[in-house]
């Protein structure tokens, strides 16, 4: 396979979803390697990058996606006749809670909120930003919650780790 | 009629505490608690003369701070012996802290490239707005047919002629007509069916006939769109 550059950069283009380095080497074949993938990834990424065009290939939520540039934004919307994604203070403010404290009980996202989130909380639920990722094992088995593959992908995100660090409390 | 007034937005308790820390240019780790208090109970006392639904929590709050710097006016006892007691304020400033922290991580979260924002993919953001309307058909229930019926029987207009027994019309007979018509036409507007008809008489029997046939599941209804036309078929041979 000479042209797997261009085999690969076609499969990203096609992909719906951010499409994973094992996807593509599921399509491939066994005989390309994930090393190699993951090189010629990084080539295509710098080409776009350095080309500074319209769209780029962006590390998102474990695979790969093209993205538009933040510049054109104002005329896909226009175009699309979109009405963006729109999250209040609120939501953004419980979802930063369940972001950095997750596995996280309600319980404990109100009490650093101050307030009942019930209603954010749905909201996010519906949202498919924030999922139940189980129960916590003490009397009443509380559900907890966690961020989603959904988040990583509005958010723009490879994984959580890409995103900076609560500002710790100083003591 | 309510009016929900939001002045200066809070977030909640915690943030409205935080604001008044920042307005007074305040010491967060000494926080003079007699000051903030009466502000905050002023702020308070604003937001329930607007709002009485004006949650609790805003209150635990209020009693919190009343406590902490009632607290703070009593006098250390100096008989104990050992370490300093510990700050009334201690908790509330962790609080703060922490509630402060999460508040910049959400602005940060609100500044990265949000898709369906400021970034896009192929078909992506488009599909997810559109999720709904992309259900071609839909089954209509007892509601939209109620809705359909009103608005047949509020366009027939008022000039019914009262007079008594004009025609007679059975609920069987309606039915087979409309089973007739569907039989030939296979699918039919409701508003087909109610429309060209004029007296009230008529189209109650035939909205009658039309709920009829559906607990019977011999007809179905449908609708592509809410508030759309809705359409009729019959419900055997799918």
């Amino acid at each position: 396979m000479d042209n797997v550059k261009a085999i690969i950069e076609a499969l990203i283009f096609v992909s719906d979803l951010p499409i994973s380095i094992d996807r593509i080497r599921e399509v491939l074949g066994e005989e390309v390697e994930k090393k190699k993938i993951a090189e010629v990834l990084a080539t295509i990424r710098q080409e776009y990058e350095a080309r500074g065009g319209g769209i780029f290939v962006r590390e998102i939520a474990g695979g790969y996606q093209f993205r538009t540039g933040e510049d054109a934004a104002p005329w896909i919307k226009k175009m699309k006749a979109i009405k963006p994604l729109a999250l209040s203070p609120a939501a953004m403010e419980t979802l930063a809670v369940v972001v950095y404290r997750q596995p996280i009980m309600k319980s404990d996202i109100e009490q650093v909120r101050g307030v009942d989130v019930s209603g954010v909380l749905k909201g996010l639920l519906e949202k498919n930003l924030v999922k139940m990722v189980g129960r916590k094992d003490v009397p009443g088995r509380p559900i907890i919650y966690g961020t989603t593959r959904k988040f990583l992908e509005v958010f723009n995100l490879r994984d959580l780790t890409e995103l900076p660090l609560l500002k710790e409390i100083e003591e | 009629m309510a009016y929900e007034i939001k002045l200066d937005v809070f977030e909640g308790p915690l943030d409205l505490l935080l604001y008044l820390i920042k307005k007074n240019e305040i010491d967060i780790y000494d926080i003079p608690i007699a000051l903030v208090t009466e502000q905050y109970l002023e702020h308070v006392e604003i937001m329930k003369t607007l709002n009485l639904d004006l949650a609790g929590e805003y209150l635990v709050l209020a009693s919190t701070l009343l406590y902490i710097k009632s607290k703070m006016l009593l006098p250390v006892p100096e008989d104990e012996e050992g370490e300093d007691e510990e700050d009334p304020r201690e908790g509330l400033v962790r609080q703060l802290l922490e509630y402060q922290a999460f508040k910049e991580a959400a602005l940060n979260l609100d500044k990265m490239s949000v898709l369906g924002r400021d970034v896009f993919s192929r078909g992506y953001s488009v599909k997810e707005e559109s999720e709904e309307e992309e259900i071609p058909i839909r089954e209509v229930g007892i509601f939209e047919l109620v809705e359909a019926f009103r608005n047949a029987v509020s366009e027939a207009g008022d000039e019914e002629l009262m007079e008594i027994d004009v025609e007679k019309i059975s609920l069987s007979e309606t039915i087979n007509q409309i089973m007739d018509e569907l039989n030939t036409k296979k699918m039919l507007a409701f508003t087909d069916l109610l429309g060209g008809l004029e007296s009230k008489t008529r189209i109650i029997y035939t909205f009658l006939a039309i709920l009829e046939l559906m607990k019977m599941r011999v007809i179905r209804a449908y609708q592509t769109v809410s508030y759309g036309p809705i359409r009729i078929c019959l419900a055997v041979g799918e």
